[in-house]
């Protein structure tokens, strides 16, 4: 039952979300708020590939390039526009804001572009197959764990070696201390909402691979799915986030072959309960931190 | 004596006057001079101005973001339309039902406190963990307790008839009903703020430690209030399903979850008569934006259907009182008469301090 291939297939699936909630919690990182319209970006990213796949005659390679900047840009606009003039009230108007954005981006893609869902199109790798050390696999599983470990390999490098990413880090651990040292609060917020736009562009590269389309609402899956691996896996830490997401999209899997097939039907149910054992067992996720702060304006 | 007692008892209840007359006046005359539209639309903000309060004694006194409410307001649409439906109708609206329910026949007002009884029990059960929460993860925690209780309804075949259109229901709410609602429930949120138990709950949306070591139990007072508003909120879907008489488990999600966060945060969460002008501002203007969406469309003025346009506008009129107006248009005050020492009809209510923990 348990495979090689399956494994891969669990593994694939616990990378994609380890980097939809990757996403979600850079922002939370430095702004204490978990961002409503993170599932929105992903859908930008989605029709960024619409838009850009069937105006233009560009290699694929371009087209995903175009997708991704299309979600960094709407990230920052995002911030620039909405939070940053929001980021000194109250955590609740905040988590409105990120909401009303949320809606206003949704009702954008209805208005601007169509509320029927648009076919993408993708390149061959998405639909075919490829066989290594005596299995097959779909190509798309195999690309995504790698692409993951590249961003992630990626990220650590960023966020331990440059002089942005120190910030970052410091800005998550104590931003009013951070502030205090002279690094400007805007630049490193802003940076933190143009890398999660890039992660949500990634995301939205196979989340839209699974089924080749793209509606307004694409985005309400993973917005879900980051919470929860978020919340089991320890919201105070980007490895939290990694380790939940991996941790979620694993058992998610296992659950699926374990399960007899009558009770099939109550698999997320089943997954509902595994995360509340998790959170029993250890309230504050997966991975601790020394201390958490509360947000500061 | 007695007398600066009768001015200050009659100053600190005006606000209900000050609200409720314009109310009634506003109904009155909808029912004499209106079309059935413009009747329609008075019914429904009304019934939102239910839910609106509803949400406004959780959210307004307590200062933590409440999702679930809409999701009570659900939970009080289908429990009241099963109880007011005949039973040979609900045979046919919900084929799979419960033979227990199908005999259920309640006329219209036990109907409503049938599903807001049903609302506070489920609220009393469930709520109570999440109260001792802070603010992430009680948001989170609220946004999932909403998306759980429309799983359930989706799902619940044999009470909700799934996801499929739920249909029959008796059109029972007219504009008084609606009004007469609206007007017991302000009067209520109202008396709740100024209670010791509102008071208790403001202090520690003003200052959790402070509040908590005067010896309030935070939790408790945020419990109760909790509970308070999913019955309050529950009761309004009641009068939303006998106004609207079909419905599908999504119209208790995310857009109306918006739509009421909208009307709070735009009058004012922190007060009774923000949250009544907010639903009157903004079912106004929503109508109004509707209106100008159906011309365009059926006019065929622009060469594509302008689909969203409306939520599009509202969303940024909500981020832009957010931005500039972050406590709503009232700031939280009420309507207040004053008598002789200051000419001013509102007063400022006791500064409250953003503390940032």
């Amino acid at each position: 039952m348990i495979t090689f291939g399956f494994l891969i297939n669990a593994i694939s699936l616990g990378s994609l979300y380890a980097l939809i909630s990757l996403g979600l919690v850079m922002i939370y990182g430095v702004l204490k708020m978990v961002n409503f319209a993170y599932g929105e970006l992903i859908m930008v990213g989605g029709y960024g590939l619409y838009l850009v796949g069937s105006k233009f005659n560009l290699p694929w390679i371009f087209v995903a390039a175009a997708a991704i900047l299309a979600a960094m840009l709407v990230s920052y606009l995002t911030e620039l526009v909405a939070f940053r003039h929001v980021r000194e009230k109250s955590l609740t108007a905040l988590l409105i804001t990120s909401f009303a954005v949320s809606t206003l981006l949704q009702n954008g893609a209805l208005l601007i572009i169509s509320p029927r869902a648009k076919a993408v199109s993708l390149p061959k790798i998405f639909s075919s197959s490829i066989t290594f050390l005596g299995i097959t696999t779909p190509a798309r599983n195999i690309l995504t764990i790698a692409i993951t470990i590249l961003l992630l390999l990626g990220l650590s490098l960023l966020l331990r070696r440059t002089m942005l990413g120190i910030a970052l880090r410091a800005a998550s651990d104590n931003f009013r201390m951070t502030r205090m040292l002279g690094i400007p609060a805007n630049l490193v917020i802003s940076s933190a909402f143009i890398i999660s736009g890039a992660i949500a562009g990634v995301v939205s590269l196979f989340w839209v691979g699974r089924t080749a389309s793209v509606t307004p609402s694409i985005g309400q899956g993973p917005l879900l799915i980051a919470f929860i691996a978020i919340v089991v896996g320890g919201i105070s830490s980007l490895e939290g986030a990694v380790v939940g997401g991996f941790v979620y999209g694993i058992l998610f899997s296992f659950i699926g072959v374990l399960l007899p097939q009558t009770l099939l039907d109550y698999r997320e149910a089943f997954m509902f309960v595994i995360v509340i054992l998790i959170l029993l067992w250890r309230p504050e996720g997966l991975i601790r931190v020394k201390y958490a702060e509360e947000r500061v304006g | 004596m007695k007398k600066a007692n009768l001015t200050h008892w009659f100053s600190s209840y005006s606000t209900i006057i000050i609200l409720t007359v314009p109310m009634l006046i506003m109904a009155g005359l909808t029912d004499l001079f209106a079309g059935s539209l413009l009747i329609r639309i008075v019914t429904a903000l009304f019934v939102s101005m239910v839910v609106v309060l509803g949400m406004q004694v959780f959210m307004g006194n307590s200062g933590i973001l409440a999702w679930a409410h809409v999701g009570f307001m659900g939970i009080g649409a289908y429990i009241s339309s099963i109880c007011s439906m005949t039973p040979t109708t609900k045979e046919i609206a919900i084929p799979q039902i419960y033979p227990f329910l199908l005999n259920l026949h309640f006329s219209f007002i036990p109907s409503l406190l049938v599903g807001a009884l049903v609302a506070v029990v489920i609220a009393a059960i469930i709520s109570y963990p999440l109260m001792r929460l802070s603010d992430t993860t009680a948001a989170i925690s609220s946004f999932a307790l909403l998306i759980i209780i429309n799983t359930v309804l989706i799902h619940w075949d044999k009470v909700t008839n799934g996801p499929r259109t739920l249909f029959g229901i008796e059109e029972l709410t007219t504009v008084w009903t609606a009004v007469f609602s609206a007007i017991l429930i302000l009067i209520f949120a109202y008396l709740f703020k100024e209670s010791s138990l509102g008071l208790k709950l403001r202090a520690s949306r003003d200052d959790y430690h402070a509040a908590q070591a005067m010896g309030i139990n935070i939790t408790q007072v945020r419990y109760y209030s909790f509970v308070i508003g999913a019955g309050i909120a529950s009761f309004g879907g009641g009068l939303f399903a006998h106004y609207i008489t079909s419905f599908t488990p999504s119209a208790f999600y995310m857009a109306e979850t918006f739509n009421i966060l909208t009307m709070l945060v735009v009058g004012g969460t922190m007060g009774v008569s923000g949250a009544v002008i907010g639903t009157i501002v903004v079912t106004f203007a929503r109508e109004g934006l509707r209106a100008v969406e159906n011309f365009i469309n059926l006019n065929h003025v622009l060469p594509f259907d302008v689909v969203g346009l409306t939520e599009v506008l509202l969303a940024t009129a909500l981020i832009l009182i957010l931005i500039f107006r972050p406590e709503g248009i009232l700031g939280g005050r009420e309507f207040r008469w004053m008598p002789k020492k200051s000419a001013k009809k509102k007063i400022e209510e006791p500064a409250s301090v953003q503390v940032n923990e």
